[in-house]
């Protein structure tokens, strides 16, 4: 117990969501038509925060998604859509 | 064999979901994919810039490895010290710096000189943004000329300054320059650097959506045409060897690069036929260089 119990070291523990649901920011969401997937992965290669999870086919983690649309604009064939948000 | 997506799937990388980063941001994307190839023997150092605000605020992160954030000027000297600390301790880590542009082009530059011709062996990593995006969009060294920002409200009319140039010119074993626009030229660059020992350098080209007024679903696209219209040429030099990694085989006007933007939508045609005729003179000076046993 070396340490005082006053003393706080400025470290951070990694945390999914260390900004929040990151969710609620989107606008539009993008929806999977997994007749049109043909697995490339390249939305999960350039999702740029990582929400598109490999499962045995693509699905998208709504929990932390900004609804970038970089995912819609990259599938080739074009099975990504983006849906905007109601309340 | 190079690496292919199911490879990278497997691969664990260091960006946790839900970080601070604007939606479609180009460092976010950069990073998720270097930290795969990179690996978990990796420690990174961070100057101030977006990557520090991106990390989310204390006590917790979202990045899943061990990381120092320090000041401004800092970041290659820490990076120099902790990765000789580890050589002291027999301990093989990969140190890399992730900075920004203003930390690398402008107020980092002389720690950045002072460990490529130490030729300090770590990987330091300049995501170019082209501004200080963080602050509020204010001109670095590394804004291109013609370019809108808070502090260039007429478009800047310095030239942009060539940092991977600038560090070819120590020596530094290898240099490089990348983006997301092309993702397995990045990723085999990130290789090799690993494969080379001593002062490594990758300049990542990196799209910021509020920052370049651009749609947030549009950073891999832009950054390609950044590539196919000569803009921001894709190039590595290893020992002085120059080779242009990404050749488009047929050049797009310049203008649709940056009619797409909102921070040269102010541009005129003249103006844009100038800058077109500068990108295609560097162009034709690095296809020059190809050409050399070396360039220094
Ligand atoms: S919209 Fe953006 S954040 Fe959401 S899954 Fe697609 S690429 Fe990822
Ligand atoms: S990019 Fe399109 S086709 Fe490829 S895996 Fe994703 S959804 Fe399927
Ligand atoms: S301002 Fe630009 S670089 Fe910074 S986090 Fe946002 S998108 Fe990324």
């Amino acid at each position: 117990m070396g340490l005082s119990e006053e003393l706080v070291l400025p470290i951070s523990r990694p945390s999914k969501g260390a900004s929040g649901r990151t969710g609620v920011w989107r606008v539009f969401k993008p929806v999977i038509d997994l007749q049109k997937c043909v697995k490339c992965w390249q939305c999960w290669l350039l999702c740029p925060e990582e929400t598109i999870l490999a499962d045995d086919v693509p699905k998208v983690d709504y929990d932390y998604c900004k609804g970038c649309g970089v995912c819609a604009k990259v599938c080739p064939t074009k099975a990504i859509t983006m849906v905007e948000e109601r309340e | 064999m190079p690496l292919t997506v199911k490879d990278l799937m497997k691969m664990e990388g260091a960006y946790l979901p839900g970080s601070a980063a604007c939606p479609g941001c180009g460092l976010s994307l950069s990073f998720r994919i270097a930290s795969r190839v990179l690996g978990k023997n990796t420690v990174y150092v961070v100057p101030a810039c977006c990557f520090s605000v991106v990390q989310s605020p204390m006590p917790l992160t979202s990045i899943k490895a061990p990381l120092l954030n320090i000041a401004f000027a800092a970041a290659a000297a820490a990076a120099s010290g902790i990765k000789r600390a580890y050589e002291t301790l027999n301990k093989d880590i990969n140190v890399v710096v992730w900075a920004g542009d203003g930390g690398t082009a402008d107020i980092g530059l002389q720690a950045l000189s002072g460990a490529a011709e130490r030729n300090e062996n770590i990987i330091y990593v300049c995501y170019d943004n082209e501004a200080y995006m963080n602050t509020g969009i204010q001109r670095s060294g590394a804004t291109p000329r013609g370019a809108w920002t808070r502090t260039t409200l007429k478009g800047k009319e310095e030239p942009k300054k060539n940092v991977p140039m600038i560090v070819a010119a120590h020596k530094a074993p290898y240099v490089a320059t990348a983006s997301v626009g092309y993702p397995f030229d990045l990723i085999r660059k990130f290789e090799k650097a690993l494969s080379i020992k001593g002062f490594r350098y990758i300049h990542l080209l990196s799209p910021c959506p509020p920052g370049w007024g651009i749609d947030s679903s549009t950073t891999v696209e832009i950054a390609k045409l950044a590539t196919d219209t000569y803009f921001f040429p894709l190039y590595e030099v290893e020992n002085g060897k120059l080779r242009i990694t990404v050749k488009p085989p047929k050049r797009r006007p310049l203008k649709d690069y940056l009619s797409v933007q909102g921070r040269f939508r102010h541009l005129s045609d003249e103006e844009i036929e100038r800058m077109e005729k500068e990108a295609i003179n560097w162009w034709n000076h690095l296809l020059e260089m190809e050409k050399m046993e070396s360039i220094l």
